[in-house]
């Protein structure tokens, strides 16, 4: 058997617009989710999950996204899988609108952004050898049981498993750390040009995630992809992307480059956050937490700019009305603050400019 | 390169693999053949069903030759093996030939209630939603009748006979595997490997047949076997009441409530269709408990 090669070549027939068309664009995505409640059940309120989100990915780099837990960054990925239907909001993927008159299907989609998940056990059919679980996207487009397991073996290879040794083990025989090689192989297996990795690495013990984090940026090479890298790990976020996008209660409050993010923060929750890490030296050790109390809740959340209320440069105009990002598909470095924008009235406005 | 990897791979590291390419259904028969136990109760079911199977050719006498004289007989008496009944018939061949429709009666309904109300439970819990309240309420409505009581009802409008008594036995049992599988269902698709099965962009179909089915086969199954004994004795009851299975028709269910007039005379005989019942049951259930630990694969 010839070797396939997994590579997408120099000329991807499949890639339209060329490398400067950005390979995703989302605009204003929302998912509110409703709550019901009364005897009737009806809908008493929605959570805010995804209240407009707007982002653009290029080809061949990585978007790390961050945020504290429930700030909505999974319900992103899963919107972008449409394994959510989103509220509102488009998608463009490569130039062409999804699920839309006149833009790829839904089903189109999917061949070329695949996902892993953050529970790498339950992401894997209990009952199904591995081998198969990997092969079931090929065999589902029409492929030939024997190739399609042919090239799932020749995946774990890829994947640094051993086919002889892994191909007919069931998911409870291996560890967490071979099980997301495993839910990697089976992302690669219909050959995407995204994938989509929502904490990926955030259940494995830091020597595994290590190991993985290096698979994942070898295959990144090899085969050509990009990546949504979603982790509330700040190390390894910036380890791993090329711009980074910040959310805060189902809104990207700060987006840019990643070292950009990283060594000048312009955001008051992005500052936060980078200062919640713990120190590596112990004489720089912080004795209280940079944010108090837990985020507000996204069934009702505050008025104006949604962070006002653990914000310490909170003034009447951040209650009052919500800043706005500004052009968030473009690839500068933005962020969602009064402080940020000259004409708000916030005091610390122009200073920080 | 799959095949370079297997030729270069050393003959101990091919043996480690173990139950390697052997596939799912290959693996659930190798953990199969490790269990005697299993095996036992799947022999003895076996051999229930062939010798009802067989019966014309195994019967030593005409199940329906009534004698005066010999009624109640011992086993033993002048070539009637398991003795004979309350009419002088011989009790080993009303046994053979009443398996035929016990069997029938006991099985054919739960096999085809399980298609049809694992389906629709399979398919409610999969949709959910409106899809879900509409099966599930429909089902809700069967419930609210006992299971008896609704056989009746049904078979009594139908008219009586054996396969109105098996329509009447589907219809009770529809509702209960309906719920199982939904139950099922429910808890296996908000798991992620479907979620992962779904975003590959494969019909639903496909995601059903290979990922949701297997899941909830378990449950169904031992549901379903358990089923079988109380399809056995609700169609017995049928035929009590004059619905279902019609004497002199050999039915164990029937020959029970017979025999049950004799039971201070002959308490032997009046056992022996009830003990035909009792390992027919029992072999049921345990070999669909070993078919069920055997596919759960993770044990």
């Amino acid at each position: 058997m010839a070797m396939t090669s997994f590579a997408a070549d120099a000329a991807d027939e499949r890639d339209r617009g060329g490398p400067q068309q950005p390979l995703l664009t989302v605009t204003d995505l929302r998912k509110y989710f409703p709550i019901r409640g009364g005897v009737l059940g009806r809908t008493v309120a929605h959570v805010r999950a995804v209240d407009g989100v707007s982002f653009t990915v290029r080809k061949g780099e990585t978007l790390g996204i961050v945020g504290e837990s429930g700030c909505g960054k999974s319900t992103v990925a899963r919107l972008l899988m449409r394994l959510v239907d989103p509220d509102a909001g488009e998608q463009v993927f490569d130039g062409e609108a999804v699920g839309e008159q006149g833009g790829i299907s839904v089903a189109q989609m999917r061949r070329q952004v695949q996902m892993v998940f953050q529970d790498s056990a339950s992401s894997l059919n209990p009952r199904m050898p591995v081998q198969n679980s990997i092969a079931f996207g090929p065999v589902a487009f029409g492929a030939r049981r024997a190739d399609a397991v042919a090239m799932a073996r020749e995946l774990l290879t890829k994947v640094g498993l051993n086919p002889v040794l892994f191909g007919g083990r069931y998911p409870h025989e291996l560890s967490g750390g071979q099980k997301q090689r495993i839910n990697i192989a089976r992302a690669l297996a219909l050959k995407p040009r995204m994938i989509i990795l929502d904490e990926a690495v955030s259940a494995l013990d830091k020597s595994v995630e290590a190991q993985v984090l290096n698979l994942l940026q070898a295959l990144k090479r090899e085969l050509n992809l990009t990546y949504v890298f979603i982790s509330h790990d700040l190390g390894v976020v910036r380890w791993i992307s090329d711009r980074v996008m910040v959310m805060y209660l189902g809104e990207v409050v700060e987006i840019g480059p990643a070292d950009a993010i990283y060594t000048g923060p312009k955001h008051p929750y992005t500052r936060a956050l980078l200062a919640s890490r713990p120190a590596l030296d112990p004489d720089q050790r912080r004795e209280e937490a940079p944010v108090s109390g837990d985020p507000p809740n996204p069934v009702n959340p505050p008025s104006g700019c949604r962070f006002h209320t653990r914000c310490p440069h909170a003034e009447p105009v951040c209650s009052a009305r919500a800043p706005s990002l500004g052009d968030a598909t473009g690839f500068g470095h933005l962020a969602a603050c009064h402080m940020q924008d000259a004409g708000s009235g916030h005091t610390a406005a122009s200073v920080l400019q | 390169m799959s095949t370079a990897i297997s030729d270069t791979t050393p003959p101990a590291l091919a043996e480690l693999a173990g139950p390697a390419q052997r596939g799912y259904w290959g693996t659930v028969g190798y953990r199969l053949r490790y269990d005697p136990v299993t095996l036992f109760f799947i022999t003895i079911l076996v051999l229930v069903i062939l010798a009802a199977i067989f019966s014309p050719w195994l019967a030593p006498n005409d199940p329906y030759q009534e004698s005066i004289i010999r009624r109640l007989k011992p086993p033993g008496y002048r070539g009637h093996i398991l003795g004979t009944d309350e009419l002088g018939r011989d009790m080993l061949s009303r046994l053979l030939y009443g398996g035929r429709i016990t069997l029938t009666m006991g099985i054919l309904p739960v096999l085809v209630a399980t298609l049809i109300g694992g389906g629709l439970g399979v398919i409610a819990g999969f949709a959910g939603g409106f899809v879900n309240a509409l099966i599930m309420r429909i089902m809700d409505v069967f419930y609210a009748f006992p299971s008896v009581l609704l056989a009746v009802a049904i078979s009594g409008a139908m008219g009586g006979g054996a396969v109105n008594g098996m329509i009447a036995l589907t219809l009770v049992f529809i509702p209960p595997l309906c719920r199982v599988a939904e139950t099922a269902t429910t808890q296996v698709r908000n798991l992620d490997f479907v979620d992962a099965a779904r975003a590959t962009g494969a019909p639903v179909r496909l995601v059903l047949w290979h990922h949701v089915l297997g899941n909830v086969l378990g449950p169904v199954l031992i549901y379903a076997s358990s089923l079988i004994s109380v399809g056995i004795i609700l169609a017995s009851g049928l035929s009590f009441l004059g619905l279902g299975v019609k004497p002199p028709e050999p039915d164990w269910g029937l020959m029970l409530n017979a025999l049950r007039q004799a039971i201070y005379v002959s308490p032997l005989a009046a056992a022996m269709p009830g003990i035909a019942i009792l390992i027919t049951s029992v072999s049921m259930n345990m070999a669909s408990d070993g078919l069920r630990a055997a596919m759960d694969v993770r044990s």
